[in-house]
């Protein structure tokens, strides 16, 4: 009954002995849903792509070439933290990055602590990973959910609207980007008052029922968190039903091309969104990426494409800069660790591990039947986030 | 007042898609028996094609000859999947076909992904219907009229096709008898044949008309089923009022969840649907199951008996290779197995359940996240030392199986099977919404065990002495008295009840035993991983229990084992490459169709032929 | 001397229609006891009665001078009484020999033990239980390749195992070539003899009651017409009007086939 279990071993250790002859790189696991959100994760992988080949073909790192090993966990936390061991044991990758869902990254956050790896959170988004639950091993590049929803609490606060409503997926990154939404529209504005929260179930949104309770609370201002399929849906009904005439809309990611291209011409018009106008996007390196994409891929870019691109580019420098891929080399260059990205300088905060990468905030038009964002302005997010003092007493202790 | 006939409206039009895709699930049960999983893979097909047409056709007329097309597209598609892949196996054993279904899932997923790529597609709208109607002061989009139009129509039809045309009659009959419908002279698998094309259809249908209120997107599949089933389940297995009042029951309620109990409208469903089953449990317009309706097919289990002295020898050799693992495989060789270890446990308290007590549960995920947040709870709130914290993992979870078994003991057959799901999903939505103690999506985590056992070859060997001990204890189970006494119920429950055993006291506790191994394979689980999430309860982690069980073999002790080791290992493989869920779809499908009696019911079988094993006495 | 089985004004309606109506009467202890009438008349509806599988709707039954009436099966098991059915509900998936353990495992409480092996508990005296039914050699056959007869012998052995004062055995012969009933109706018969139990029967084929049974009772719609000896029943007027009015006392045995 258990020939099976001998065969397997025996089949593991033949794909063992092969890997570790492997052509001699630097090899970096990369772990995302590449099946479960395709849509999101395929971009992100482009842009991997595209950087790889630019870092690779100027000599790669420490020269020699750079690689990513790309897994794909199946949206399952266990199955993530299973290759993640496999990636670093196995593969001999020197750090670890990747994922987009929250749960997976502090899943693989937490695995990396325990056993002593570098991750590099390219792009989840719940805070935690660098806040409540962070810990010396994982770093995180993408903007924090906290600093893009003050960047829209701050242009909030400067209407006269009182009462508003939110939606958002019912799961812990929804929950963050409300509660980072009040606590800084409270803070610039203490009498606005919040009528309603609705929390629909993750791509499980039943629009017109969330609408109909969003109108029946009438209020001033919508912020709204939910993407994917639920945007658009709820943005469907909500035109349709009139939700947001004569309404202020904020939308935390909305403006992202992930989102606001398969609205077409239905995409909302006049919401304050964060989002990435790469249509837009003045000469510099920032056009450059765009128009290196283009050429590379055929598709115009994402914000997982800038993701993985600066992704690469971090990593790129990291490895760089300790002169080494031990993982206690790769530490100790981490923090204050400074990136050339398209977007201008980031670096990596010896704080919270967070890199500065910032956000695209602006307002949302039509433009030859199709979503984008006009009156856009790229803010760096340190003027957002958190004192340090604030940083630390959330950080667990070390 | 105005609201609230808005909201019942809103309802209504909701019911439509959910009445369309539960229908044809239901008709499919109530003739062929068959609880096709991939029904919401029907549906997501139906969105796909039906947006493809509408971006053709132009117009109102092309609008609505989309979806009619869609309806017939995906119907001849289900067609295909009838003759290929669940014509082979209707004689397999009961619910045998689950896994198969499960197979069309995975290459459904992978084959939309390849024609329709990744990219979320939003549905056009109907051409004349785009704006709303003002009725009692609220909005109320014209689309939704429609749509409260359409359905009754559609049930209206359905009902005329079944009750006043030839076929119908036919149909209705196999609901009633099988056996009868087939003396009777009638050829069965075109009549099974036809209604799969009329249940596709109306799932393909389902997933057309919703176009203009949502669209189409790779996650709909999934999306869709668990609210099929709550309907399905609701309304009574095989009726379509029932799916109708339930798909109605079900929206209306979810709209007012919403609007009233905006965090918690996924525990509303499930509430409702354990309520529901434990007052009324064949549905509400469900008929009673009979006995023995859906006893076992196929040939019967043989007699067992604990392995010889060679096998013993074997396992023994076994072991002793598996403890060498660490002193020359890889440190991820030893995670690895680790995981298939622990899978092993899970299934095999599955395989206990399911084979030797015939009660098929489709929630048996339950018990296995159960002990593992309660480990994790324990660890988290109470900073409780590991090892107490592992030891309250089956406990926990033998708790939770005593309370949800309670429930669930007084049914058998798919109800048994369905009221298991229930609870299940009831347990899964109660820690995906109670984010505040459970962590909900982003589960809890940094649960890692104590300095002894941190690192990896060290909870390796623990793994193998725990997970291998835990099989061994259930395979000695089910050779000692209470194992057999199980069976006894399982054989013939009149027999047992008349020779002094309580039969639903004996399932009960059996049934708590089996949880109570997957709550340990769960609390080894969580300690493994260091993290544990909502997941690792929900649906799809029972069906993968299902699914090896049924691979290794049903009627068989070690099936479960050597399933998940079979599964655990071809996944590993798989799952690097680019279309791994079409590959893993039709190596089920495979298996399923060549190996009906499961890999080691079909090993001893050729063993047998080839003259290795000793032939069993032919029956008769 | 108490009777092993005492009824009284046992009664049964479903819906309205009387299926059982106040039927009074004894099994003595060593008695070989029949309980006959045409198809329909409320023999299993009182089977299942005194065995617990129904409840009445009145009346009274006693076991030893105990009350029984509406107890489980389980429970009326344990109090003694061995029961076989007209259609056979052993367990497919064990040997004969497994299947007498099975009920000799539940006699002596052993249901929910972890520790031993089952296969080997009490299986010396599930084969001398085999042995008295002539079932020693198929021992370690499977149940499912059983022939009927064997089948119901093996039932027999099972009914033994918790060395019951009453056997109630509905229709045991049923579905059995005419030689084999009149040796299985022997072997119970010599049981009775043997170890002093009281059986309580019902039966289609009149030549096995009238060979065997020491004391025949009557049943016609539901209500007990005749108790006594076969030449007694035999005499009895209305016996007669029921089986010769409505056909013949033989015509009965062709519809079990």
């Amino acid at each position: 009954m258990k020939t099976v279990k001998t065969l397997v071993a025996a089949a593991a250790l033949a794909i063992s002995a092969t890997a570790a002859h492997a052509a001699d790189t630097i090899k970096i696991g990369e772990i995302n849903h590449y099946k479960r959100l395709a849509a999101f994760a395929e971009p992100y992988k482009k842009g991997i792509e595209l950087g790889l080949k630019e870092v690779n073909a100027s000599g790669g790192v420490l020269g020699k070439p750079l690689e990513f090993i790309f897994r794909d966990d199946q949206g399952k936390p266990g199955e993530a933290i299973k290759i993640a061991e496999e990636l670093m044991t196995r593969d001999g990758a020197v750090m670890l990055t990747g994922t987009i869902l929250s749960n997976v990254g502090l899943a693989i956050s937490s695995f990396a602590a325990e056993k002593g790896y570098v991750y590099l959170a390219a792009e989840p988004l719940a805070d935690a990973l660098v806040w409540s639950a962070g810990n010396p091993y994982t770093f995180r590049l993408r903007t924090s959910t906290f600093v893009q929803a003050a960047m829209l609490a701050e242009a909030a606060a400067k209407t006269d609207a009182l009462k508003y409503a939110t939606i958002a997926p019912n799961y812990a990154y929804g929950k963050d980007a409300v509660e980072a939404f009040k606590v800084n529209l409270k803070k610039l504005k203490p009498e606005v008052e919040f009528v309603t929260e609705q929390w629909p179930a993750l791509f499980k949104i039943d629009a017109g029922a969330e609408v109909q309770a969003i109108e029946a609370a009438k209020p001033d201002a919508i912020y709204n968190v939910t993407f994917g399929p639920d945007l658009a849906k709820f943005v469907r009904e909500g035109t349709t039903r009139g939700l947001f005439d004569d309404r202020n809309v904020y939308g935390l990611l909305t403006g992202e091309p992930e989102y606001l291209e398969p609205l077409g011409e239905e995409a909302p018009e006049g919401w304050v969104v964060t989002g990435y106008p790469w249509y837009d996007i003045p000469a510099g390196p920032g056009l450059d990426f765009v128009k290196a994409y283009e050429a590379e891929t055929g598709e115009t870019p994402k914000i997982g494409s800038l993701v993985g691109y600066m992704t690469v580019q971090s990593i790129a420098a990291l490895i760089t800069k300790a002169g080494s891929t031990e993982t206690s080399a790769l530490l100790g260059a981490f923090p204050g660790l400074k990136v050339e990205t398209p977007l201008g300088e980031i670096s990596y905060r010896d704080v919270d591990h967070q890199s500065t990468m910032g956000a695209f905030i602006g307002t949302t038009a039509l433009k030859d039947g199709a979503g984008v964002m006009v009156d856009w302005t790229y803010k760096d997010p340190e003027a957002y986030m958190p004192s340090d003092e604030e940083i630390k007493s959330m950080r667990p202790a070390e | 007042m105005g609201l609230f006939v808005a909201q019942l409206l809103t309802g209504l039009a909701n019911a439509a898609a959910l009445f369309l895709v539960a229908s044809g699930l239901s008709l499919i049960f109530g003739v062929t028996r068959i609880v096709n999983f991939a029904h919401g893979s029907l549906y997501m097909l139906g969105a796909y094609v039906g947006l493809t047409l509408m971006n053709t056709l132009p117009g109102a007329f092309g609008f609505w000859g989309s979806i009619v097309l869609a309806g017939l597209v995906v119907g001849l598609i289900g067609i295909l999947i009838e003759i290929c892949v669940l014509r082979p196996i209707y004689r397999a054993p009961e619910l045998f076909q689950l896994v198969a279904t499960f197979g069309v899932i995975l290459v459904i997923q992978d084959l939309a992904l390849m024609i329709w790529g990744a990219e979320d597609r939003l549905g056009p709208r109907a051409p004349g219907l785009k704006s709303v109607v003002r009725i009692l002061g609220e909005p109320v989009p014209q689309y939704d009229l429609a749509l409260i139009a359409i359905t009754p129509f559609i049930l209206f039809a359905l009902w005329w096709f079944i009750t006043r045309t030839r076929i119908g009659i036919l149909v209705r009959a196999a609901t009633q008898d099988r056996e009868m419908v087939g003396a009777l002279g009638v050829n069965q698998s075109w009549l099974f044949t036809g209604v799969f094309f009329l249940g596709a259809a109306l799932a393909g249908l389902g997933g057309a008309i919703q176009l203009p209120k949502g669209g189409a997107d790779l996650l709909m599949d999934l999306n869709i089923i668990s609210a099929v089933f709550v309907v399905v389940v609701i309304g009574g297995m095989g009726s379509i009022p029932g799916a109708f009042i339930a798909s109605v029951l079900i929206s209306v309620l979810n709209v007012f969840g919403v609007a009233y109990i905006p965090q918690s409208t996924l525990v509303l469903i499930y509430v409702v649907m354990a309520v529901v089953l434990t007052v009324r449990p064949y549905g509400l317009l469900g008929r009673e199951e009979k006995a023995g309706e859906h006893g076992q097919v196929g040939e019967v289990e043989r007699p067992i008996r604990p392995v010889g002295t060679r096998g013993r020898a074997f396992v023994f050799v076994l072991l002793v290779v598996l403890a060498c693992v660490p002193f020359v495989g890889s440190s991820f060789l030893q995670v690895l197995i680790t995981d298939i270890l622990i899978f092993c446990l899970f299934a095999a308290s599955l395989q206990f359940i399911l084979s030797s007590g015939g009660l098929v549960s489709f929630g048996h995920a339950v018990f296995f996240g159960g002990g593992a947040y309660a480990a994790a709870l324990l660890v988290t709130y109470a900073d409780t030392p590991m090892e107490l914290a592992l030891l309250c993992a089956p406990l926990g979870a033998g708790l939770l199986a005593l309370g949800i078994g309670w429930f669930c003991i007084r049914l058998s057959g798919v109800y048994f099977a369905m009221l298991t799901l229930a609870f299940s999903q009831l347990v899964w939505s109660l820690v995906y919404q109670w984010g505040a103690v459970t962590g909900g999506d982003d589960g809890l985590v940094n649960i890692w065990p104590s300095a002894w056992l941190s690192g990896t070859t060290a909870y390796y060997y623990f793994t193998l002495a725990v997970g291998v001990g835990g099989i061994l204890v259930l395979r000695h189970i089910i050779h000692s008295p209470f194992g057999y006494t199980l069976r006894a119920t399982r054989d013939s429950a009149r027999q047992a009840e008349a020779t002094g055993i309580d039969v639903k006291r004996v399932q009960w506790l059996a049934f708590a035993l089996a949880g109570t191994m997957a709550g340990l394979a769960g609390g080894l689980f969580v300690f493994s991983k260091g993290s544990i999430f909502p997941n690792e309860l929900e649906i799809g982690k029972s069906f993968d229990a299902l699914i090896v069980v049924f691979l290794g073999g049903v009627k068989t002790l070690s099936g479960g084992v050597v399933g998940a080791v079979f599964m655990e290992s071809i996944k590993d493989w798989l799952t690097r490459l680019e279309y791994w869920r079409l590959i893993l779809g039709l190596v089920i499908i495979g298996v399923v169709i060549i190996a009906p009696d499961g890999i080691v019911g079909s090993l001893r079988k050729l063993g047998e032929r080839i003259g290795l094993l000793k032939e069993q006495e032919s029956m008769r | 001397m108490t009777a092993v089985l005492k009824v009284e004004g046992l009664s049964k309606s479903f819906g309205g229609v009387k299926a059982v109506n106040g039927v009074d009467f004894e099994v003595a202890p060593g008695e070989l006891k029949a309980l006959i009438g045409p198809n329909g008349a409320g023999k299993s509806t009182c089977f299942n009665m005194l065995m617990g599988q129904l409840m009445p709707s009145a009346g009274k039954v006693y076991l030893k001078g105990e009350q029984i009436t509406g107890l489980p099966p389980r429970v009326i098991w344990r109090k003694g009484v061995g029961r076989t059915f007209q259609i056979t509900g052993t367990y497919q998936s064990m040997t004969v020999a497994e299947n007498v353990q099975m009920a000799l495992m539940s006699h002596h409480r052993k249901l929910f033990s972890l520790l031993p092996y089952a296969y080997r508990l009490f299986r010396e005296e599930a084969l001398a239980l085999l042995d008295v039914v002539g079932m020693a050699d198929q021992a370690d056959r499977s149940c499912a390749i059983l022939a009927y007869g064997d089948l119901k012998r093996l039932e027999l052995a099972i009914a033994l195992s918790n060395d019951p004062m009453l056997l109630l055995m509905d229709e045991p012969t049923a579905g059995m070539a005419p030689k084999e009933r009149i040796n299985l109706m022997q072997l119970t018969s010599d049981i009775v003899r043997d170890r002093g139990i009281s059986v309580l029967f019902t039966e289609h084929d009149m030549d096995v009651v009238f060979a065997h049974a020491h004391h025949i009772m009557v049943l016609n719609r539901g209500e007990l017409i005749a108790d006594g000896t076969a030449s007694e029943v035999r005499a009895n007027a209305r016996v007669q009007e029921v089986y010769l009015g409505g056909g013949t006392l033989y015509a009965a045995e062709g519809s079990h086939a």
